[in-house]
C-alpha cells in the first residue's frame, strides 16, 4: 500500500517538476533574450542618432554614456533616499539619469520631510527599456512609477495617453513660464495633455575645431563671419586647400543613420515633414531637397565625407574627430559630453558656434533629441510622483544640477544669462570648451525652431537612416527619386 | 482511495497522465499562441483598444515594400545556408569518420564550440571585425592585399556575405554531427561488401553513404529551411539592430520584431509572422513529399 502511494506521489512529483521545468525552460531563455537586448545597447547608441525619433534603437542622446557606465557598474540598481517614505520605481537607460533623481529626492526629502520618498532607480539598455516598459503598459502592470522615455520612441508610449500615463498639466504648471514652450509640446499627447518633462532643448550648434583651423592660418573671426552655407562651404574649401587637399581629410561628414541635418534645414524653412500634430506627413520638402543636393555635392567635391557608421555620436564618429579626419560638424548641445567623456584630449581645442543658414535671417538651430519622462498610471501615488518629477527636472535646483553633471541645455530660459549659472568656471563643459556653450545658445534663443516628433516620425526616420539617406549619399541616387520612394513608403503608414 | 487507486492502475488512463504534462505544455505554449497569433493578425491592438479590422493587415503587407524586401532577404539567405551547411558539413562528418584524419576529437570540437557561443557576442565581434573603418579586421586584410577597404555592411552583396560567414561559423559544427551520428548508423557490413564488390570511394560515398544519410539529410534540410526563414539575431547583431542600410539585413522576423516590438503594432506583427509560417510550413511540405518522408509511415 505504501509503495502505491509512493508512486502516486512520484507521478504527481513527475507531473510538477515536469511542469515546472516549463516554466522554468522559460525563465532560463529569458536571461538569453536579456543578454541580447543588453548586447545591443551599445547598438542603440550606435544606432541612428537619438534626433529623429529614431524607433530603431536610435542612439538616444545620452546613450553612449550608458555603455561606458554599464561597464563599470555590474548591477544598474540603485536606492536613494528616505526608507520610510513613499517607495516608487524608476527606469532610465543612462545611469547618471538615475543618479540625477537620487541627487534630487535627498533634497526633496530635506525640503518635505512629511512626504518623503524612497526611489530605486533601475538602468536597462535602451532598446530593453523602451520594450520592457511598452510590455508592462500593455500588460497593465509590472510598470515603474517614473521612467524615462527617449523621445524616439515617445510616440509609442505616448499612445497609450491616460489609460497608461499620468498627465502633467497641473504638476508642471508652476514651472511652465520659463520653460521653452516648444520642448513641452514636443511630449504631449494626442489629447493635448503634456506627458513627458524634458531635460533639455538639445539646440544645434555648429562644433568648431579651432586648433586645426588656425594651424591651417584660420582665425575665429573666419569663423564667426559665416553666415550661409555657402560661406561655410567656402570656408571648408579654404581650410582644405591651405592644408593641401589630403584624400583623407574632410571640412566635415554628412550622416547617413540620422537626420540632424534634415531637421537643420526643415527648420531654417519653417518646415516640418511631420505635418505637425495631428498633420499629414510629406517628406518631399524644399528644405530637405536643399540640403540633400547640397550635401550630395559636398560628397562628391570631397569638400565632406559620409560619417563612418553613419553619424558622429558613434565610437567610429569620436576616433574620425580625434584624427582630425573632420574639422567641423552640427550637433545639438548635448554633444558636449561625449567631448568630455569621449575625447578628453581635444579639451581647448573646439569652439561653439551657431549654424550657417540657407537664407540670412532664417532660424539657425533646432531642437534634437530628448529623453521625456513619464509617470504611469500604475504609479503608488500619482500625485506625489508627478509633483516630484516637475520639482526635479524644472526647478532651478533640478536644472543647476542637469547642467553640471548632465551638460544639457536646459529648457528654463531664464538661466541661460544667469551669470553665475552660465559662466560657472567650475563646470566641466565651461572649461573644455573656448567659448562659453550658454553665450552660444543665449545669442540663438529665439532662432530654435521646433521638428515635432509624431506617431509617423519612427517610420520617416527608419526609411531615411535606412534607405534614403544612404542612396543618395553613398549610391548617388538622385534626391527627387529618393524622397518620392520614402515618401511612398510613409503614405502606406497614414 | 479505491477510486484513486483505480485511476492510476488502469491502463487506459495512465498513459495519458504520462503524456499529460506534455500535452498541457504544448497547448499553453504552442497552440494558444499560434491560435491567438491568428486572431490578433485580423486586428489593430492599440493601446487605447483593439479593433477587429478584417484582412486589411495582409492587405497592408501586400503593398508593403519593406516587407518584401524582408521576405527576399529571408529567402535568399534560407537557399544560401542550404547550399553551404548541408554539402560542406556532411563532407566534414565524413572526413571525421574517415581514417584520413588525426585527433579527430580536437577537429569536432574546433567546428562545434562556435556553436557554444552567445550570438550576441559573436554577432558583435563580427561586426567589428567587418567595420567599415580602416582599423577593422577584414579592412586590415584587404589594405595589406593591395585591395582597399571597403564598406562591408553597407553593400549587399559583402552584408549577405558577412551574415553567411556567421551561419558557417556558427552552423557547421551542429550539422556535422547530425551526419556523423547519421554516419554511426551505417551498417559498416554495408562498406565491406561494397569492397569486395571493387568499389571505389567516391562510389561508396555516392552509393552507399548519401543514401543511408537521408533520413538525417531531410532532417537537416527541414530544420535549415526554418531556420534560414527565421534567421534574426545573427542580423540584429551584425547590424546593431533591426535597421541596416537599404534594409540589406532585413529578414522576416526582423521586420516581425520591428513591427510587432518596438513599434508595438502586435496585429501587423502577428500578421507577418503568419506569412512567415505558411511560407515555412508550404516550403517544407513540398520538400517533405518530395523526398518521400511524408506519408512513408502509413505505407
Amino acid at each position: 500500500m505504501k509503495k502505491k502511494v509512493l508512486a502516486t506521489l512520484m507521478t504527481a512529483a513527475m507531473l510538477a517538476t515536469t511542469l515546472v521545468g516549463c516554466g522554468g525552460g522559460d525563465a532560463g531563455s529569458a536571461p538569453a533574450a536579456d543578454g541580447g537586448a543588453a548586447e545591443e545597447a551599445p547598438a542603440a547608441d550606435a544606432g541612428s542618432d537619438d534626433a529623429a525619433a529614431a524607433d530603431d534603437g536610435a542612439a538616444a542622446e545620452e546613450a553612449p554614456a550608458e555603455d561606458a557606465a554599464a561597464a563599470e557598474e555590474e548591477i544598474p540598481t540603485a536606492t536613494f533616499g528616505d526608507p520610510n517614505g513613499t517607495h516608487m520605481e524608476m527606469w532610465t537607460f543612462v545611469e547618471i539619469h538615475g543618479q540625477h533623481y537620487g541627487n534630487m529626492v535627498e533634497k526633496w526629502n530635506e525640503q518635505n520631510p512629511d512626504r518623503t520618498i524612497e526611489i530605486t532607480c533601475t538602468t536597462y539598455p535602451y532598446a530593453d527599456m523602451h520594450t520592457k516598459l511598452l510590455t508592462s503598459l500593455n500588460a497593465g502592470t509590472g510598470a515603474p512609477d517614473i521612467c524615462d522615455v527617449e523621445i524616439g520612441q515617445f510616440p509609442n508610449v505616448v499612445a497609450g495617453l491616460d489609460t497608461w500615463l499620468v498627465p502633467q498639466n497641473d504638476a508642471a504648471a508652476p514651472y511652465l513660464d520659463t520653460m521653452v514652450p516648444a520642448r513641452m509640446a514636443v511630449y504631449s499627447g494626442s489629447d493635448g495633455n503634456n506627458y513627458g518633462i524634458p531635460y533639455h532643448v538639445g539646440a544645434t550648434v555648429m562644433y568648431y575645431n579651432m586648433a586645426a583651423l588656425e594651424e591651417a592660418g584660420l582665425s575665429q573671426a573666419d569663423v564667426d563671419a559665416v553666415v550661409t552655407w555657402d560661406d561655410y562651404a567656402a570656408l571648408g574649401q579654404k581650410y582644405l586647400d591651405a592644408i593641401g587637399n589630403p584624400e583623407d581629410k574632410h571640412w566635415t561628414s554628412v550622416d547617413t543613420a540620422g537626420c540632424d541635418w534634415l531637421w537643420i534645414a526643415m527648420a531654417e524653412y519653417g518646415e516640418d515633414w511631420t505635418g505637425g500634430m495631428g498633420g499629414t506627413a510629406n517628406v518631399q520638402l524644399d528644405s530637405v531637397k536643399k540640403m540633400l543636393t547640397m550635401q550630395q555635392e559636398w560628397v562628391n567635391s570631397g569638400l565632406a565625407m559620409v560619417s563612418p557608421d553613419g553619424h558622429v555620436d558613434l565610437e567610429a564618429g569620436f576616433q574620425n574627430i580625434l584624427d582630425h579626419n573632420i574639422v567641423s560638424f552640427p550637433k545639438a548641445m548635448w554633444y558636449m559630453s561625449r567631448f568630455t567623456n569621449y575625447m578628453p584630449e581635444e579639451k581647448g581645442n573646439w569652439y561653439i558656434a551657431k549654424c550657417p543658414v540657407f537664407e540670412a535671417g532664417q532660424k539657425c538651430s533646432v531642437g534634437i533629441g530628448g529623453t521625456g519622462t513619464v509617470v504611469t498610471q500604475q504609479a503608488v501615488d500619482k500625485d506625489l510622483a508627478s509633483e516630484f518629477l516637475c520639482w526635479a527636472k524644472m526647478s532651478e535646483e533640478g536644472e543647476q544640477l542637469i547642467w553640471d553633471n548632465l551638460g544639457f541645455d536646459v529648457c528654463n530660459t531664464v538661466l541661460w544669462n544667469d551669470d553665475a549659472f552660465a559662466h560657472d568656471e567650475n563646470n566641466q563643459y565651461n572649461q573644455f570648451f573656448r567659448n562659453f556653450p550658454y553665450d552660444v545658445l543665449y545669442g540663438i534663443k529665439d532662432d530654435i525652431g521646433t521638428v515635432y516628433t509624431t506617431s509617423i516620425s519612427p517610420t520617416i526616420n527608419e526609411q531615411m537612416c535606412n534607405v534614403t539617406l544612404n542612396d543618395v549619399l553613398e549610391n548617388g541616387v538622385d534626391v527627387e527619386e529618393a524622397l518620392q520612394a520614402a515618401q511612398d513608403v510613409v503614405d502606406l503608414e497614414q | 482511495m479505491n477510486k484513486f487507486k483505480k485511476f492510476f492502475y488502469s491502463q487506459k488512463a495512465a498513459p495519458y497522465v504520462f503524456v499529460l504534462p506534455f500535452i498541457i505544455s504544448f497547448l499553453l505554449f504552442w497552440i494558444y499562441p499560434l491560435c491567438s497569433t491568428i486572431t490578433m493578425s485580423f486586428q489593430d491592438i492599440k493601446p487605447t483598444g483593439t479593433e477587429w479590422v478584417g484582412i486589411s493587415n495582409f492587405q497592408k503587407l501586400l503593398k508593403d515594400k519593406i516587407f518584401h524586401t524582408a521576405i527576399k532577404n529571408s529567402f535568399q539567405y534560407m537557399v544560401l545556408t542550404l547550399v553551404l551547411l548541408i554539402p560542406f558539413p556532411m563532407f566534414f562528418a565524413v572526413l571525421m569518420d574517415s581514417r584520413l584524419v588525426k585527433a579527430k576529437g580536437f577537429w569536432k570540437a574546433c567546428l562545434y564550440v562556435p556553436a557554444l557561443t552567445s550570438v550576441v557576442i559573436s554577432g558583435t565581434l563580427f561586426r567589428l571585425m567587418f567595420s567599415e573603418y580602416p582599423t577593422g579586421q577584414m579592412n586590415v586584410i584587404t589594405t595589406a592585399l593591395g585591395l582597399g577597404t571597403f564598406k562591408w555592411l553597407k553593400m549587399k552583396a559583402t552584408g549577405l556575405g558577412a551574415l553567411l560567414l556567421v551561419a558557417c561559423w556558427r552552423w557547421t559544427g551542429v550539422n556535422m554531427l547530425y551526419f556523423i551520428s547519421g554516419l554511426k548508423a551505417i551498417d559498416t557490413a554495408m562498406y565491406e561488401a561494397a569492397d569486395i564488390d571493387g568499389a571505389t570511394a567516391w562510389q561508396k560515398f555516392r552509393y552507399v553513404t548519401i543514401p543511408l544519410l537521408k533520413p538525417t539529410t531531410v532532417y537537416v534540410l527541414t530544420i535549415s529551411v526554418y531556420a534560414g526563414l527565421a534567421m534574426f539575431m545573427e542580423s540584429y547583431m551584425l547590424w546593431a539592430g533591426p535597421d541596416s542600410p537599404n534594409n540589406i539585413g532585413l529578414t522576416i522576423v526582423g521586420y516581425l520584431y520591428k513591427r510587432g516590438i518596438t513599434k508595438n503594432q502586435l496585429g501587423y506583427g502577428s500578421a507577418v509572422g503568419i506569412v512567415l509560417l505558411v511560407i515555412a510550413l508550404a516550403i517544407n511540405i513540398v520538400q517533405l513529399v518530395v523526398n518521400g518522408t511524408l506519408g512513408k509511415e502509413e505505407k
